[in-house]
């Protein structure tokens, strides 16, 4: 029987400091055994729990796309316990990977549609994924207009510069990258909160799904705006965060009503959370 | 019906007898308490309680259960990798099991043995195990059995049933691991119609003696919304202080955690019990914690009981009726009438 609670050995291949306050890096994960490897099959939008052996496990999204093959890439936030310790890790140290775990972004129903991905600060790590994921270009054809908002406090939080740079010179995405605030007076993109480039930017709703990963404030004031430009509660849709430790729907802490976030989710549309309990 | 019938005074040759190719979990008497525990002699039984302090989860879900271990000594190339830990899943069984406490594993196979994932140790656990099951001759003033789809003398998720009918039990075998069972300690004589009348009395009796009962039938089509915030969940939290033995006592809370656990460099991974009445269940590494307050502590207790788990799976209340948590609440909190506040609601 398999036991899925058995994280996967792998070796911490490389780690990037993302972020100017060092809070955040992005950790590039290789595996130790290839039957692994081959088992490990995810879809953008999934997530993880990571492993460290004597510390414990955190569950993390996937940054790395489905068409990145033969690593994983999980960009990591220094909060607690277990954080704390893989952002001490280097290169060449072992920790674990279980996984993948929950749902992914509707990816059958968004095909053939208009996609606007908006996202806020470090919840950016699975828009990559969908990011990259999309642009490959087995997938570019299968999805219409690719329009991203990305916002972060400063141009120093921003994850994944010198992708977001690339994606800019591309035709076939439309990139609105913003912060709060910016001193750099080089800073070439916008300057606003994610809810307000989203308004001036309208994106359209004519046969498009938004994806809205990012702080609770961010989505907030974010879901009326889309709401008023036409997206259906069905065609947004979120990824929720929640305490979570088998990842695998058992152990019980991380539900909202009848839905088990890490089984059942991260991913639910804005339609069928409406319809849970006020409790997230 | 009973199949076989054995005298009271042969129990001890036939726990000997299972003792011989099993491992033996029984009610045992200590410390004023009645609960299970692995035997090694028959005298070390006592059938004279009306259900075991705490439930007999423990067997299935230990309430604290090694599950890897590992080295962090750098020097070996094995440095953080996790190891399965061997166990003992030889043959066992659990003798003296209530009919409620037999049918809360049923409920509890539901969360842990799923289409997508398979708990190994509940699974083997499971496997490994026949139940043996006393009915209730003389139910006690808080169980509810009846009313939840259990009964005192229910045969559901028992393999075998044994019913005190005076000077013998009479034997019910219930499903195809029963009777293997049975077939290997060969002991026990046909039933007579005298064995049937004995039965059938004391099966009325105790069901006249069944004075408490709840209300479960509008549960499933209440509004989920609605339930979840009613006015009455004030009342029923006000005077809760959160010490999680409701949880504790209850034979389908099965909450869990997982922790790390290290000494001189070798480490294990285990799971402990844990409780939703306990803030830190939930509380998110940012300090966000969506169940901060008691009362929402509460209610996800009650709500998961008797309306998520009811939507979910479709096969009634995540609970057995067996009144521990009524009988050990510090402050009178009783699920009975948490029932009829769900169930009535907007009636």
């Amino acid at each position: 029987m398999e036991n899925p609670y058995l994280p996967y050995p792998v070796r911490i291949d490389s780690v990037v400091t993302e972020t100017e306050d060092r809070n955040l890096k992005t950790f590039k994960l290789v595996f130790l055994n290839s039957e692994d490897r081959e088992k490990f099959i995810h879809r953008a939008g999934q997530f993880a729990e990571l492993s460290i052996a004597g510390k414990g496990e955190i569950p993390i999204g996937i940054a790395s796309a489905p068409t990145e093959k033969g690593y994983l890439l999980f960009t990591v936030n220094k909060v607690g316990v277990v954080t704390s310790a893989l952002h001490q890790m280097e290169s060449g140290d072992t920790i674990g990977v279980r996984g993948p775990l929950g749902n992914c972004y509707p990816w059958e129903q968004m095909e053939g549609s208009n996609v606007v991905i908006i996202g806020g600060g470090f919840a950016f790590t699975t828009l990559r994924a969908s990011i990259v994921y999309m642009l490959h270009p087995d997938n570019r054809k299968r999805f219409g207009n690719l329009t991203v908002i990305y916002g972060a406090r400063t141009p120093g939080m921003l994850l994944y510069k010198d992708e977001l740079v690339a994606w800019e010179e591309r035709d076939d995405i439309h990139m609105h990258i913003t912060v709060d605030a910016a001193d750099d007076p080089n800073w070439k993109y916008n300057v606003g909160f994610v809810p307000t480039i989203t308004q001036e930017t309208a994106p359209s709703a004519k046969d498009a799904y938004a994806i809205v990963c990012g702080p609770p404030i961010m989505i907030k004031f974010t879901l009326p705006i889309l709401s008023e430009l036409g997206f259906p509660p069905e065609r947004i849709i979120m990824s929720l965060e929640m305490r979570m430790k088998c990842g695998i729907g058992m152990c019980g802490r991380c539900n909202i009503g009848t839905e088990y976030v890490c089984k059942d989710g991260p991913v639910f549309d804005l339609a069928h959370m409406s319809r849970l309990p006020n409790e997230y | 019906m009973a199949d076989k019938i054995i005298k009271k005074a042969d129990l001890p040759a036939l726990l000997s007898r299972l003792l011989d190719h099993y491992r033996v979990y029984a009610p045992v008497r200590h410390q004023g308490m009645t609960n299970f525990q692995e035997i090694s002699a028959a005298d070390q039984v006592d059938l004279s309680h009306v259900n075991t302090t705490l439930s007999p989860k423990s067997l299935m879900l230990p309430q604290s259960e090694s599950m890897f271990e590992f080295t962090l000594d750098r020097t070996s190339d094995q440095v953080g990798v996790l190891r399965e830990i061997e166990k003992d899943f030889s043959p066992r069984i659990i003798f003296g099991i209530r009919p409620c406490d037999a049918k809360s594993f049923q409920l509890l196979d539901l969360n842990f043995d799923t289409p997508t994932y398979r708990d190994p140790w509940w699974v083997k656990r499971r496997q490994s195990t026949t139940l043996i099951g006393l009915g209730c001759n003389d139910p006690c003033s808080t169980c509810f059995c009846t009313s939840v789809g259990s009964g005192p003398f229910s045969t559901d998720g028992l393999d075998i049933l044994f019913i005190d009918a005076g000077d013998e039990f009479a034997i019910q075998t219930v499903t195809e691991k029963g009777e293997q069972t049975f077939s290997k300690v060969e002991i026990g004589a046909e039933g007579s119609n005298a064995t049937t009348d004995a039965v059938l009395s004391v099966q009325e009796r105790a069901l006249k003696l069944m004075k408490s009962a709840v209300h479960s039938k509008n549960l499933k089509d209440q509004d989920e919304k609605a339930l979840f915030e009613a006015d009455f969940w004030d009342e029923v939290q006000f005077g809760c202080i959160n010490c999680g033995v409701c949880t504790f006592v209850c034979p389908t809370c099965w909450c869990f955690d997982i922790q790390d656990e290290v000494h001189k460099g070798n480490g294990i991974r285990l799971r402990n019990w844990d409780a939703c009445m306990f803030p830190l269940f939930t509380l998110h590494g940012s300090g966000h914690n969506p169940r901060a307050q008691k009362l929402q502590r509460v209610r996800q207790r009650f709500m998961h009981k008797l309306k998520y788990f009811v939507d979910k799976y479709d096969v009634g209340v995540a609970c057995v009726g067996c009144g521990r948590c009524v009988q050990q609440c510090p402050v009178n909190i009783d699920i009975r009438h948490v029932f009829r506040l769900m169930n009535d609601l907007g009636a």
